[in-house]
C-alpha cells in the first residue's frame, strides 16, 4: 500500500468537506474493493476518509412503496432484512449473492454503487428498478448515475447518503458467477414497475452496467421467457477475458434474462 | 501515525500505528497473536477470519484503524483456559484438518455461522457458507462434518 493520511470524520458534512479538500483522496466505506485495490497499488489515494463512525448512514426504511437503504448498510443487513425480503425479494437475494459471508459482513451498498465496478451486482438493481441515488448534495436517477467503467456522476466532495428503490410488481436477478472471484461474469436484473419492464446487465459490458431496450420492449408486450426467443445483445462492446469471451457473454445475457423472467413471472 | 485502541480477546490494547496497518498485521505483528493466518492476502481464502463486534470478517481486508473501539476475537480467544471451544473440539474429534493452515479461519467462520443460522446445520448450508474459506489440502469432507458436529455441541453447551 502507498502511504496515505487517515481521517475519521464524525459527520457527513465533515466527510464531504475533507473529500472536497483532498482531491486525490478516497472515501472508505466497507473497503472490500478499495482496500484490495490499494494493496495491489492499483490505487494510491493521498487521503483516506473513513466513514465508519457515521452511524446515521445505516438503516433501511420501507415507506409509500419505496425501499430506502442508507449508504453504509452492509450486504448482510440487506440480504437478511425482513422488510426488503417482503418488498423486493430480488434485492435481498442479490445482496446475499455478493462475495462471501465475510465480505457481506463488511461491504456496503453505497460503496458498491459509488465504485461502479463493471462486475458489481448492485448497479444492475439500481438501473433495472429505476432507483434514485441520494447524495449530500442532490438526488440522481440511476439512468444518469452510471457513466462508464468505475465512473459515476458523483462530483468531488459528493457522498452517497442513501439509495431508494421503488417497489416493483415483479423482479428477479440471475447471476452467472466467476467461480473464483464470485463476481458476475454476467448478471441480469429484470424488473416490471408501473407496467414497464427494465432489463439491466452487469459483468458483461466493457463500459459497465447497461440496459437492453430491445429486451424491454419485447417483455413489455409479453412478460414471458419466450418473448426473448431469437433476441440477443451484440457481442461487440462486451468484455472478453480468460474467463469468457464476448460471444459467450452475449449468449449468457439472453439465457440469464430468460431465467430471470421465468423466476419473476 | 494513528492512535487505535480496541479489545482483543477480552484485553484492552492501544497503540500508535501506521494507518496502512491491516488488522491481521496488527494482530500478528504488534500483538504476536499468530493464530490468525494470511493465506492469500486477497480476501479469497478466509484463513484470516476473525470476529469484529461479533461479525466474521477478513482481517487482511480491514484496516486496524477502522477497528478503533471494536471488540475483536481471534482463534486464541475461543478456548476457556485448557478447555477447547466446542467447535475446536469438534475439529479435533472429526479430524477436520490436514495441514491445519486454514483451520483458524474455518473455525471462526463456523462459530459465527452457528450464531447466524443456529445449531442444526445441514451439509448443503455448511458448504454454501464456506464459500469464502479455502482448504488447500481439499479436506472439506471432514471440515463439513466437524462444523455440523461442532454446531450441535455448541447447542448442547448452551442448554
Amino acid at each position: 500500500m502507498y502511504e496515505f493520511t487517515y481521517h475519521r470524520p464524525g459527520s457527513v458534512s465533515e466527510a464531504a468537506k475533507l473529500a472536497g479538500e483532498h482531491a486525490d483522496g478516497k472515501i472508505l466505506a466497507g473497503g472490500q474493493t478499495l482496500l484490495p485495490t490499494m494493496k495491489q497499488r492499483l490505487a494510491g489515494p493521498s487521503d483516506l476518509i473513513d466513514l465508519s463512525r457515521l452511524d446515521d448512514l445505516r438503516g433501511i426504511e420501507v415507506k409509500g412503496g419505496v425501499v430506502t437503504i442508507k449508504a453504509l448498510t452492509r450486504h448482510v443487513t440487506v440480504a437478511t432484512s425482513a422488510d426488503v425480503k417482503a418488498a423486493i425479494p430480488a434485492l435481498a437475494e442479490l445482496a446475499g449473492m455478493i462475495g462471501d459471508p465475510a465480505v457481506r459482513n463488511k461491504g456496503t451498498i453505497g460503496g458498491s454503487v459509488a465504485n461502479n465496478d463493471p462486475a458489481a451486482d448492485y448497479p444492475s438493481a439500481c438501473l433495472a428498478l429505476g432507483a434514485t441515488i441520494t447524495t449530500n448534495k442532490r438526488a440522481i436517477k440511476a439512468d444518469d448515475f452510471f457513466k462508464g467503467l468505475f465512473e459515476t456522476a458523483l462530483e468531488e466532495g459528493e457522498i452517497i447518503t442513501s439509495i431508494s428503490f421503488p417497489v416493483p410488481e415483479k423482479a428477479n436477478y440471475q447471476k452467472f458467477r466467476n467461480p473464483a472471484s464470485r463476481y458476475a461474469l454476467v448478471g441480469v436484473f429484470v424488473a416490471k414497475t408501473g407496467g414497464h419492464v427494465r432489463v439491466a446487465v452487469t459483468g458483461a459490458g466493457s463500459r459497465g452496467v447497461f440496459r437492453v431496450k430491445d429486451f424491454e420492449a419485447a417483455l413489455d408486450a409479453n412478460f414471458a421467457p419466450a418473448a426473448l426467443d431469437g433476441k440477443s445483445v451484440a457481442a461487440s462492446g462486451l468484455n472478453s477475458d480468460i474467463h469468457a469471451d464476448a460471444e459467450y457473454r452475449a449468449h449468457l445475457i439472453t439465457v440469464m434474462a430468460k431465467r430471470a423472467v421465468a423466476a419473476a413471472a | 501515525m494513528t492512535a487505535v485502541s480496541m479489545t482483543v480477546n477480552g484485553q484492552h490494547v492501544s497503540a500508535e500505528i501506521d494507518p496502512r496497518t491491516l488488522l491481521v498485521q496488527f494482530l500478528r505483528e504488534h500483538l504476536r497473536l499468530t493464530g490468525t493466518h494470511v493465506g492469500c492476502d486477497t480476501s479469497q481464502c478466509g484463513c484470516c477470519v476473525v470476529h469484529v463486534n461479533g461479525d466474521a470478517i477478513k482481517s487482511c481486508t480491514t484496516l486496524a484503524a477502522t477497528c478503533d473501539g471494536a471488540d475483536v476475537v481471534t482463534i486464541e480467544g475461543l478456548a476457556k483456559g485448557d478447555v477447547l471451544h466446542p467447535m475446536q473440539a469438534a475439529f479435533r474429534e472429526n479430524h477436520g484438518l490436514q495441514c491445519g493452515f486454514c483451520t483458524p479461519g474455518m473455525i471462526m467462520t463456523a462459530v459465527e455461522l452457528v450464531r447466524r443460522k443456529g445449531t442444526d446445520l445441514d451439509e448443503h448450508t455448511i458448504r454454501e457458507e464456506l464459500e469464502g474459506n479455502l482448504c488447500r489440502c481439499t479436506g472439506y469432507h471432514n471440515i463439513v462434518k466437524a462444523i455440523g458436529a461442532g454446531a450441535q455441541a455448541m447447542g448442547a453447551a448452551a442448554e
